[in-house]
């Protein structure tokens, strides 16, 4: 269930993760990209940040202002991949706010935004597998270095790596290992929230 | 009908570049560029394609673009946008200057269409 509370803590986990592993990220594009990947997100997910400040958003209204921020500050290809995922789970929130959905409808997002299919080396071979991991609670950190480490042997059929043709095997694709950090993310919000449940709240309305 | 010509490029000078080669063949086509990001840094960015696309004359507008992600934002922003935008996945440079020249002459839309079909690349 995404409540306001709950898609506070993400992002507030996803930016401090993003920030912290800026150049990293960054490190893995250049070596198959444009090696901006990092310093992109991190300056969308600041602007996400930003979009808390707005007080009382519904979670649909706050889903909307995080997908602008994306789409406006991230400059690369992960600012309309990112960003039409949470446009259209802002459309979604109307109606549902259960989690495993809403990552569906973004993965779908993403899929129809950038034409990739599974195996293609891109945020996908994430986003795909992580809706049904929720629905069957089998969502683990662990779990997800795996998704991401197996984009590794892939050769890139989408996105800069696709360029390099069969060179952009044997390395880890960017966007998918920043997808990792989003849903690792979320596990670490879910699991404070239910630890102290009050803490949170009080952070959430802050 | 007017056509109107849009270039979307991940670098500034790029976008400038060749609307600069265009604007010798085709000085009477509405064309309007988005270059870069914001900061005129590397990238593209949704607000710049948005202003090019509202700024630009035409009355149908043809866009073409360098990149991946170009092509992406440029979805993002044609569906919130009330004008008729069609984007053309060819060949940058030889299809903003193809289209340019058949517009200065008069030609419509579809017969244009069909003159960039051996370049479409991606």
């Amino acid at each position: 269930m995404l409540d306001e509370t709950l898609l506070f803590k993400w992002m507030t986990e996803f930016d401090h993760q993003i920030q912290t592993d800026k150049a990293y990220l960054s490190g893995l594009d250049a070596e198959i990209g444009d090696g901006d990947h990092g310093d992109n997100m991190a300056r969308g997910m600041s602007a996400v940040m930003h979009t808390f400040k707005t007080p009382n958003q519904s979670v649909a209204e706050q889903l909307k202002a995080i997908a602008f921020a994306l789409i406006s500050k991230v400059g690369g290809a992960a600012g309309p991949l990112y960003g039409s995922a949470f446009l259209r789970m802002s459309k979604a929130a109307v109606d549902t706010q259960q989690l495993d959905q809403l990552i569906q409808i973004g993965a779908d997002a993403i899929a129809d935004r950038g034409g990739a299919n599974f195996g293609d080396k891109t945020m996908l071979d994430v986003w795909a597998y992580v809706p049904a991991m929720l629905e069957h609670h089998t969502l683990s950190s662990a779990g997800l270095a795996q998704l991401a480490a197996h984009t590794k042997p892939m050769q890139a059929k989408k996105g800069r790596a696709s360029y390099l043709g069969e060179r952009s095997v044997g390395h880890l694709d960017p966007g998918a290992v920043s997808s990792q950090e989003l849903f690792q993310a979320l596990l670490k919000a879910q699991s404070a929230l239910k630890t102290s449940p009050n803490q949170a709240l009080k952070n959430g309305t802050d | 009908m007017t056509i109107g010509i849009v270039l979307v490029s991940h670098v500034t000078e790029l976008a400038q570049g060749i609307a600069k080669l265009i604007q010798q063949v085709a000085p009477d086509v509405p064309l309007t560029v988005a270059g870069g990001t914001a900061d005129n840094g590397v990238g593209t960015d949704a607000a710049k394609i948005t202003q090019a696309i509202d700024a630009n004359p035409g009355d149908e507008l043809m866009v073409f673009y360098d990149l991946g992600s170009a092509k992406m934002t440029l979805d993002l922003v044609a569906e919130m946008s009330p004008w008729v935008i069609q984007r053309y996945d060819t060949a940058f440079v030889e299809s903003a200057y193809s289209a340019a020249a058949l517009a200065q002459a008069g030609v419509g839309r579809s017969e244009i269409e069909t003159q960039l079909k051996p370049l479409i690349i991606k």
